[in-house]
């Protein structure tokens, strides 16, 4: 009763409120347009109150960090206890040329690893491969071979450091020779920590960077999943990841609601190899996109460990709590940036970082200014770091909990995103799952009407971008040039080249061998993939053997 | 009626990204044009032999990996190897302003930066129309 008299009380105070202070108002200033919306195109009202939230942010939805749902973070105490990872994605040229940018991060304070690979190697192409014709190292780092996964991480200790590697198809094959180094290194597996990307299921919906069928590339994902479980503990086997739907256009919602419901049929594939789902669970890990839209940034992550947690428990009867923890990833929207004014660019990273921080990232990437242009140069990069450790140490978000937990609007946001997603995963559900909706092309047709709609409203000015469709100017920016040299090309090939010649010829091709019938049996096929990179077998001998085996995939053609 | 305008929007190399190739072909579609749209990971080979096949005004090439310096002035090439230069060439992507010009001299008709609006790549793909 009391609180029932209490909504009645505040319905009456606002309507008070609308028609004497904020009437007279609007007589006075009318607002600046008709309809405001977040970058999402999601409406947002003038003023939220309690009775937005109708009930639903008590206790049991909102709750406290550290404690189920995690709507606040994951930890109680989050940010006070350890920062987030600063964790820079780098990686051009060769294995070499990465190294030293790896060695230069560290030393101006990041505290993780992440690397990104050269087309190529996305692929499973060697670099002297017809294929990487014109693609070496220009958008990350080329490792065809164990050896250079050796160079890579040369003189920085693996046993320390945690290491996220940006790869998917040909992912157990890359960690395959991360562990293999590791080994040679005398590293043990257990003390290794890290994240494979590994999320095949959105590279068809968003990335494209496929190889093979989603059956046999499942097999491959929960074949990690199976290995890393016993073998290397503290990896996550995957990140599952939004950022790449969002960054080929969808909104926040449609990245909230595919990411998980990607995560979930990884869970259903776990559970049907037999599996039991404490074994694996609490080694996912997720990746999400940080726009520019402040406070739909932040709802889009609560939401997400929210649901998370309930699907966990809920659905799948996990029992061990680590299985309930949605751990994230960020990393500012690259798709944001703009050639125009580049430096401008800082600001917006500064802003998307800031949601991400206050949405409770566990890591963060943070773009450079000069990537509407080209892999980043070493200073760009440096300020790019700079912007989190400015919010670690200055800013003052870090010193307490989900600060804007309570926040009305916030909490609404949360409701409103939380409810998108679970209206998409009924729609995904009636088109019977996630794989068949992706050969329906589903997901890519909403991705490709959200990146059109966007544009068109940037088009119609009914958005303004910064120095893009308004506060122009005519200028020429300067951006200091990152080039891959012919020399590291040059090097590279000759590299593997020497590998070819020098391996044991015998050995590589059993180990091969053995790969392919693992491959058309129904083993585990890590233990054959660590086998054929210990015989030095190169990134593209694996990749050619399963496709051989596998097949490749064939996208429907939409736009 | 004149003629449909008809041009082949492709993706050369390895390059994943598409959003930007799919919002210009819709766009050129919404703009009465006639658009195909190639998918993923064309050769410089099998671009060439479809813009033949579909009889096209001109081709797009679109390119965020920093390949296009290969790839661009390749397709140029084949395409008058094949007796077919007439075709224009445009090109859209991640490039840095230092390697437009070259691009250019080697055939590149235009290269459509990041923040281009959709109008100047219709207008442009207009004046393929003009030629034929």
């Amino acid at each position: 009763m009391r609180a029932e008299d209490d909504r009645k009380a505040l319905e009456k105070e606002v309507k008070r409120w609308e028609a004497s202070t904020l009437r007279n108002a609007l007589e006075s200033l009318p607002e600046r347009r008709k309809e405001f919306v977040t970058t999402s195109s999601r409406p947002v009202r003038r003023l939220y109150t309690p009775l937005d939230l109708d009930g639903k942010a008590d206790e049991t939805r909102v709750g406290k960090p550290g404690e189920f749902p995690f709507t606040r973070g994951i930890h109680p105490t989050m940010y006070r206890g350890r920062l987030w990872t600063m964790r820079m994605f780098a990686g051009y040229g060769s294995a070499e040329d990465t190294n030293r940018r790896f060695k230069y991060l560290i030393a101006h304070g990041e505290t993780g690893l992440s690397v990104a690979f050269d087309m190529p190697t996305l692929y499973g192409y060697d670099t002297d491969q017809p294929e990487a014709k014109g693609e070496f190292g220009t958008c990350g780092v080329a490792v065809s071979s164990p050896e250079d996964m050796r160079l890579l991480f040369h003189g920085i200790d693996v046993g320390q450091v945690s290491t996220s590697m940006t790869i998917n198809s040909p992912a157990a094959v890359i960690w395959a020779m991360y562990l293999a180094a590791a080994e040679e290194r005398k590293v043990p597996w257990s003390k290794l920590r890290g994240t494979i990307q590994n999320d095949i299921l959105k590279e068809y919906q968003a990335q494209k960077e496929w190889i093979f069928p989603p059956e046999p590339s499942m097999r491959l994902v929960v074949d990690t999943f199976e290995f890393g479980s016993k073998q290397v503990p503290q990896w996550n086997t995957i990140s599952i990841s939004g950022y790449h739907i969002r960054e080929a256009g969808a909104t926040a919602g449609q990245e909230l609601a595919f990411t998980l419901a990607n995560g979930m049929e990884y869970v259903r594939w776990g559970v049907e190899r037999g599996l039991r789902v404490d074994d694996f669970a609490p080694r996912l890990s997720f990746f999400f996109n940080a726009h520019n839209d402040l406070f739909e940034e932040i709802a889009k992550y609560r939401a997400a460990r929210r649901i998370w947690a309930r699907e966990m428990r809920d659905t799948f009867a996990a029992k061990n709590p680590r299985s309930w923890l949605l751990r994230f990833h960020a990393q500012t929207a690259g798709v944001s940036l703009t050639a125009q004014q580049p430096e401008v660019n800082i600001v917006r990273t500064t802003v998307q970082a800031l949601a991400a921080v206050l949405g409770g990232t566990q890591s963060l990437h943070t773009n450079a200014y000069d990537e509407a242009y080209q892999v980043p140069n070493e200073a760009a990069a440096r300020i790019a770091l700079r912007t989190q450790q400015i919010l670690a140490h200055e800013s003052g978000v870090a010193n307490t909990a989900d600060p804007l937990g309570g926040s009305y609007f916030l909490e609404a946001l949360t409701d409103e995103l939380e409810d998108e997603a679970y209206q998409y995963f009924d729609r995904i559900q009636d088109l019977g799952g996630v794989i068949p909706a992706i050969r329906k092309g589903f997901f890519q047709q909403e991705i490709a009407n959200s990146a059109y709609r966007y544009q068109r409203e940037i088009e119609d000015k009914e958005r303004v971008i910064v120095g893009v469709n308004d506060f122009v100017v005519d200028e020429q920016p300067e951006v200091e040039p990152l080039r891959v040299t012919e020399a590291s090309l040059k090097a590279q090939v000759e590299r593997l080249r020497r590998l070819r010649r020098t391996r044991d010829a015998k050995k590589h091709e059993h180990a091969l061998d053995r790969l392919r019938k693992a491959c058309e049996g129904d083993e585990n096929t890590m233990p054959f993939i660590l086998d054929a990179v210990r015989a030095k077998a190169t990134l593209g001998e694996v990749i050619d053997v399963m496709r051989e085996v596998f097949g490749v995939w064939e996208e429907p053609l939409l736009y | 009626m004149p003629k449909k305008i008809r041009v082949l929007i492709a993706k050369p190399g390895l390059d994943g990204h598409d959003r930007g190739a799919k919002v210009v072909a819709r766009a050129l579609r919404d703009a009465g044009m006639e658009v195909i749209y190639t998918g993923l990971r064309q050769t410089p080979e099998d671009i060439v032999e479809a813009a033949i096949q579909e009889d096209v005004d001109a081709i797009g090439l679109s390119c965020l990996s920093g390949a296009h310096m290969t790839l661009f002035p390749e397709v140029v090439k084949l395409l008058k190897k094949r007796k077919s230069g007439d075709i224009l060439v445009a090109g859209g992507g991640i490039i840095p302003e230092a390697d437009i010009p070259k691009l250019k001299k080697a055939g590149i008709k235009i290269v459509f930066g990041p923040g281009t609006p959709l109008r100047d790549i219709v207008a442009f793909f207009e004046t393929a129309g003009k030629g034929a």
